[in-house]
């Protein structure tokens, strides 16, 4: 079904398990000690090891490609990271279209986790 | 206030000065490293990087995972999901982030946002070079702002992803 101005996204909903954040580093190759050693993470204050928040912005991406029906939709996509995401906590993914020009749909969206929004203004251009 | 003369001027000081000029010296930021370029990095695009990437944050389409769905579609090989920008991004932008110029002190590190704009897809066998450049470097209330900007062209010259990297170093 084509979006049109004010298509909510389906929501996209996940919990990483325990050890996401180590197949995360690994997959990415960013290995800050924050994601996946939890005595340093709390040695600098932390709540424990913390979720990527380019991982949370893949889940942000994955929602959006879902939706645009492929790779080849995704045009832009740009996230302010706030707060702290953590492993084995639901995070949500929620959506929608503000417009539509010249075929590209210009989408606001939130990754949410325990209420909080750990990303928020996040902004993409869908090609439809 | 740029961190190129900030050990000298703070090495002459008394231990007591010193103390007082401790908070500064810490964020003393180099501004002059704005504009700095690093030399291109070239990252090779692996069929089983962008299988294990896609499992890693969970993705289920199959152009990323199988090979035959990829090429019914028309692509050469399987397909690597937007995000996967960081796979080949990152090695550049780790250049940059710990170049002692810039002077980002990684332990009190944490990423502040990420804008990426991409252009062709990306397949396996694609050879991606990446050249990255400081775009700012300036504080806030103590806190230093870090950003980076990549852009990254495969072998065919087209410009399959660019990046707006901003990293924020919390104040002590």
């Amino acid at each position: 079904m084509p979006l049109g101005p004010g298509d909510e996204l389906e929501p996209l909903e996940v919990t990483p398990d325990k050890y996401l954040t180590v197949r995360y580093a690994g997959a990415s190759g960013d290995f800050n000690p924050i994601h996946i050693d939890a005595d340093f993470a709390a040695q600098v204050g932390l709540p424990g090891k913390i979720l990527h928040g380019l991982y949370s912005m893949a889940q942000v991406a994955r929602a959006l490609t879902d939706a645009g029906g492929g790779p080849q939709s995704l045009r832009r996509l740009s996230v302010q990271f706030r707060g702290m995401g953590l492993p084995e906590h639901e995070l949500t993914v929620t959506g929608s279209v503000r417009e539509i020009n010249d075929g590209v749909a210009t989408l606001e969206a939130t990754c949410e986790q325990n209420g909080k929004r750990i990303i928020r203004n996040a902004e993409a251009e869908l090609q439809l | 206030m740029v961190g190129r003369w900030r050990h000298r001027a703070v090495d002459h000081l008394s231990p007591r000065a010193r103390g007082a000029c401790y908070h500064w010296h810490l964020m003393a930021i180099n501004t002059d490293v704005i504009g700095k370029t690093y030399p291109a990095m070239t990252y090779a695009v692996g069929r089983e990087k962008i299988r294990e990437y896609a499992l890693a944050v969970g993705e289920t389409q199959p152009l990323y995972l199988d090979l035959e769905a990829a090429r019914e579609a028309g692509y050469d090989d399987l397909v690597a999901p937007p995000m996967f920008a960081v796979v080949y991004g990152l090695p550049a932008v780790a250049v940059a982030l710990f170049d002692p110029e810039v002077g980002a002190d990684f332990s009190r590190l944490v990423h502040g946002g990420q804008e990426f704009a991409w252009g062709p897809l990306v397949v396996a066998g694609d050879e991606i070079t990446t050249t990255v450049t400081v775009a700012d470097i300036s504080e806030r209330a103590g806190n230093g702002f870090f950003v980076f900007e990549s852009v990254s062209d495969n072998q065919h010259g087209e410009t399959v992803c660019t990046g707006r990297w901003s990293n924020i170093v919390r104040a002590a």
